[in-house]
């Protein structure tokens, strides 16, 4: 191999098309006679409702139908548990998942109860108008603390409770940790909602050609394969009378992966019942209700050390807010009680959660899934504890790093993907020393921070540690092919949602075929094209379908040279791959192109030998034993203004670990873009819900995104610890920029108020809270 | 999010807005930029029968100087004004706030009238209008007249207009000699709804005295509102650090009412009025004076 495609920072191949317009979006699909889809929403959180009578709405024009669960008959279902409980000793569990069209009963705002199908969206809404539904209004279950109170309303009655699911996991002995430990610290911690709001929210387009017998649907899912086969399942079709289309989508962020959303199932229900083609485009207030969220939760925290910063154990009881329903299990709260531990030697850890019904959305994975909530609760610990030990932030952390020599590292506890917490590898600190060096850490605490201070500043400095384990299974597939064109064409089931996967599994393949990167061709999440497979999420695809990807190039390559050797007369060995050509190791003269090769292996006569296969083409499925553990440090320099609190951030560095680096370039984006998100958590987004469980801020007006002028430039880099658990020792890097925001911001404004000993314990902050939260500490400071 | 259905009239003279609205009385609203009203009727919040799109009319487009000062067209984009230099040097306080007013996409197609007559609490424009003594020029089928700024604002969303009447002009005095101005205003993000804003106009006499002075806020009640008592504290003082701030603490803590939101409470509005106005009232003495304060 002369030129090298794997590691470089290359353009991304889908970017023309993007930047230029000509991508296709489930919006863009306009097919003949299109009919158009609205949801009669609940505006109520909680109530029963007594009738539904969509009547005069049957008959306004243009109206082609009007369904409600009655209309359903045995269609009519809850959605499928997506992930069953983890085989946790003395689990509680309590299953439910949402319903097509609420029945008897709606439990949060904006759960679709009716469904409009109309020549046109604008007439499906003013059909909206005449749908009558007679409610009971019931008292709403908003507050996490007074669900679980004796009395309190039910979310779901025959339950008897609004427990969703109680799981204790333990390692070690807290009770014996606490008794040896010099200081034990407790606390509260609060982490509130925020949404994913992805630029295009979701979109269903569905098409039954009743000629052909076959469903088509365009559909904004992470997860294709899992929406096709499903689909075919409850309408009774053979999955090859289903496809499934994730075109580009316009970010996924893990809502996009809850399975099956309302609209998904209905759309396709009712192209097959109307014979037609019809289409439903969320719209971003319906976004707000109907696309899943995340984040509530409370912790009651407790960390014991030694008198020098060594952690004995930690011990945290937490509420986790599921939701009206609860389809994807346990992953969230899973995620927080394992990530928790983070970089860390914790020898004792003690952590019980109870997760709760509320009449609030959906809560499945939002980018971080959980993570966040437990590096804040730890590196929020670690905080408090070095205040009060006198240690530096920085100092405590590597004073209870996992050394290098210890990995595999066992946590005992069980994971997400229902393995043992193990960390593959990991060298946590020379990031750490790297980041401290980016941001000049003690130039600013010794130099700058006093000088500022002086001058009447509040600047604070901050360096936060987590872990991430990405990567999970169960497996993903690739099939690559060299076609006569030479040419490389790509298939895999992921679908793609922003992340480069047309550029970086290219890059893969290229790096063994030896083509150019804008000559793969990749495809990704049409179930036609590939059959097999999980979907994007959980920072995995890179590991999963790349090392697929990996497999199934390197087999691709073995023909390739089998061939060309029987060809040129010459021995493997002596061949090389080299721009579309194979040839005699430095000579150029003896050599074959790849579409000609490619044309050989598919003759017009003569036959296919028994034990072989026609064509250039492999198809393989990669499948890790467990998900790898990546790794990282942020730091920053915050500045407040003292006089109104708002925030600016003056230097802001990430130093990442994500193992070997396919696409630096797009590697930087991710890390960007999650960073962005994880201010916006910090700083911006809050769903506030009122004491009915009304959402009180469901627009973008008042729902507060990031915009490119609160987000600073990022200094970032990169250390190396390849994964042993897959050949190209990648890990994910999805969700790393937004997991430890929250912390950091907390221990950078902890920082500039260090005098008056504020001490952040809630994400998200917003100006109006930090002016609360610093009068509180004066008004302590001064008693 | 599609608005109900309505009819549309893009009528190209004023005279047939004006009869158009006279016959639809107040089942029609005025299209101007469109960045409050179609958002409104795009929730369905707003469902008027009909709208009047001004954008065909000629006539309301304009900046020029005349007898009252500085007259701006109501259908004047917010851009236009922003990069005017008439404006510029008629209205210095008009041109400082005009960058406060969203994103520059919103303001080229944001017009002066629509904001002035839209009234929002967190408007800029309001607050400008009143801190400058702007006047209003209303014009309905039978009637024309000119209303003071102040008297403009009546309630939340609400002016003096009544069904049937249009804004078609706005008119800003000539700044005062030595008098400064200035505008400021916190926003949770560039370009969103201020939690709090003023403006602020002072005028000095020879000897160095305050001889008038203006203080209006916004997003802080219910409309603009004009902190009268502190700018009657300010007149005939040495503009001192300490009366300057003064001022700015009797505003905030008794002529403003400010509701709570999910971005701001009461007690951190307040906060930020005594905060902004000291700095409104700092800088337009400052610029009154071209001097070091006393």
């Amino acid at each position: 191999m002369t030129t090298r495609q794997f590691g470089q920072p290359l353009k991304r191949n889908e970017d023309p098309r993007l930047l230029t317009g000509h991508a296709l979006f489930t919006d863009d699909v306009q097919l003949p006679g299109m009919l158009h889809v609205a949801f009669w929403r609940s505006d109520l959180a909680h109530a029963f409702i007594r009738s539904v009578d969509v009547e005069s709405a049957r008959k306004r024009p243009g109206i082609v139908a009007v369904y409600t669960a009655e209309d359903l008959g045995e269609f009519w279902q809850p959605g499928p548990l997506l992930v069953p409980p983890p085989p946790v000793e003395q689990l509680e569990f309590h299953q439910r998942t949402q319903v097509p069209l609420a029945k008897g009963k709606v439990r949060h705002a904006g759960e679709a109860v009716a469904m409009v199908v109309a020549e046109s969206r604008y007439l499906a809404e003013d059909a909206l108008d005449d749908v009558y539904v007679d409610y009971e209004p019931l008292e709403a279950v908003v507050d996490l603390e007074a669900a679980l109170a004796a009395g309190a309303p039910l979310v779901h009655e025959d339950l008897g409770t609004n427990v969703s699911a109680r799981v204790t996991q333990t390692k070690g002995d807290w009770a014996a940790a606490e008794s040896e430990a010099d200081l034990v610290l407790r606390r509260r911690y609060h982490y509130d909602r925020g949404t994913a709001a992805a630029m295009e929210n979701r979109g269903i387009a569905a098409s039954w050609d009743e000629r052909a017998q076959r469903l088509t649907v365009w559909d904004t899912t992470q997860a294709p394969i899992a929406i096709r086969n499903g689909l075919a399942a409850m309408l009774g079709l053979s999955e090859h009378q289903v496809r499934v289309i994730a075109p580009f989508i316009g970010g996924g962020f893990g809502p996009k992966i809850m399975m099956f959303y309302p609209e998904e199932v209905l759309l396709a229900w009712a192209a097959v019942q109307l014979n037609c083609s019809l289409k439903w485009i969320e719209d971003r207030e319906e976004n707000f209700y109907a696309t899943t969220q995340e984040r509530g939760q409370i912790h009651d925290a407790a960390i014991a050390l030694k008198r020098d910063g060594t952690v004995l154990g930690v011990k945290d009881r937490f509420l986790h807010d599921a939701g009206a329903y609860a389809p994807y299990g346990l992953t969230v709260p899973i995620n927080s009680q394992c990530t928790l531990l983070g970089p860390y030697v914790v020898p004792s850890y003690r952590s019980e959660f109870t997760s709760v019904f509320t009449n609030k959305p959906i809560v499945t994975p939002y980018r971080g899934a959980g993570r966040q909530h437990g590096v804040f609760v730890m590196e929020r610990l670690l905080d408090a504890a070095a205040r009060r030990l006198s240690l530096d932030p920085a100092e405590i952390r590597r004073r209870n790093f996992i050394p290098p020599e210890e990995f595999p590292y066992s946590n005992e506890i069980i994971y997400q993907d229902f393995a043992p917490l193990v960390y593959d590898s990991g060298n946590y600190e020379p990031a750490l020393d790297r980041a401290l060096e980016l941001i000049d850490y003690e130039r600013f605490k010794q130099e700058e921070q006093p000088r500022r201070e002086a001058a009447g500043e509040r600047v604070g400095i901050a360096v936060v540690n987590y872990i991430e384990g990405t990567g999970i299974g169960p497996y993903e597939g690739a099939r690559v092919t060299v076609e006569a064109s030479g040419k490389v064409s790509v298939a895999t089931g992921v679908g793609t949602q922003g992340q480069g996967h047309y550029t970086s599994f290219a890059q893969v393949v290229a790096e063994q075929i030896g083509v150019d990167v804008p000559d793969v061709h990749v495809v990704t999440g049409d179930t036609d094209l590939f059959y097999w497979g999980a979907g994007t999420f959980a920072s995995r695809g890179a590991v999963v379908a790349g090392n697929a990807m990996h497999a199934a190039a390197t087999k691709v390559r073995r023909k390739i040279l089998k061939l060309a050797g029987e060809k040129l007369e010459a021995a493997e060995e002596d061949l090389e791959l080299i721009e579309g050509r194979v040839q005699v190791k430095g000579v150029p003269q003896t050599s074959i192109s790849l579409g000609a090769l490619a044309a050989e292996a598919n003759p017009m006569r003569g036959a296919v030998q028994p034990g072989t296969e026609p064509g250039l083409e492999a198809t393989e499925y990669f499948g890790p034993e467990r998900g790898a553990t990546a790794s990282g440090v942020h730091a920053m320099i915050l500045r407040v203004d003292k006089d109104t609190f708002l925030l600016e951030i003056e230097r802001y560095v990430v130093v990442h670990d994500c193992g070997t680096v396919i696409n630096p370039l797009i590697l930087e984006g991710q890390i960007q873009g999650g960073v962005a998100q994880g201010i916006g958590n910090a700083f911006y987004e809050q769903l506030h819900f009122d004491e009915n469980g009304a959402l009180r801020n469901a627009s973008l007006m008042d729902y507060l995104l990031p915009t490119a002028s609160d987000i600073p430039n990022i200094v970032s880099d990169h250390v190396e610890t390849p994964s042993p658990l897959n050949p190209l020792g990648v890990k994910g890097a999805g969700e790393a920029g937004a997991i430890p925001v929250g912390a950091l911001f907390a221990q950078a404004l902890d920082d500039a108020y260090r005098d008056i000993e504020l001490e952040v314990r809630e994400i998200p902050l917003s100006p109006n809270r930090l002016f609360e939260l610093v009068g509180e500490a004066l008004t302590r400071e001064r008693a | 999010m599609k608005p109900a259905a309505f009819d549309y009239h893009a009528p190209r003279t004023l005279e047939e807005a004006l009869d158009l609205l006279a016959a639809y009385g107040e089942d029609a609203k005025p299209l101007a930029g469109g960045q409050s009203l179609v958002p409104t009727m795009n929730f369905r919040l707003a469902q008027p029968e009909a709208l009047v799109d001004l954008n065909e009319i000629d006539g309301l487009f304009f900046i020029r100087e005349g007898e009252r000062g500085l007259h701006c067209g109501a259908m004047t984009r917010q851009r236009a004004v922003e990069r005017s230099g008439m404006a510029r040097k008629a209205a210095p306080l008009l041109h400082e706030a005009m960058p406060h007013i969203a994103h520059a996409q919103i303001r080229n197609r944001g017009t002066i009238g629509g904001s002035l007559a839209h009234a929002d609490p967190a408007a800029e424009l309001p607050a400008v209008a009143i801190a400058l003594d702007a006047s209003m020029y209303v014009r309905s089928v039978t009637d024309a007249r000119w209303v003071p700024a102040r008297d403009f604002y009546v309630g939340l969303f609400a002016t003096a207009m009544e069904p049937g009447e249009l804004l078609v002009e706005v008119a800003f005095p000539q700044p005062r000699p030595r008098s400064g101005w200035a505008f400021e205003e916190v926003a949770r993000q560039h370009g969103n709804y201020a939690m709090c804003g003023a403006a602020a106009v002072v005028e000095l006499s020879e000897e160095g005295a305050i001889k008038k002075a203006r203080l209006v806020f916004l997003s802080v009640g219910e409309g603009p509102v004009a902190a009268d008592q502190a700018a009657a504290m300010l007149v005939g003082e040495r503009p001192t650090a300490t009366a300057l701030r003064a001022a700015a603490e009797e505003a905030a803590t008794k002529e403003i009412d400010p509701v709570g939101d999910i971005h701001a409470g009461p007690a951190y509005r307040r906060h930020l009025a005594r905060v902004i106005g000291e700095r409104v009232l700092t800088r337009a003495t400052a610029r009154a004076n071209e001097a070091p304060l006393l």
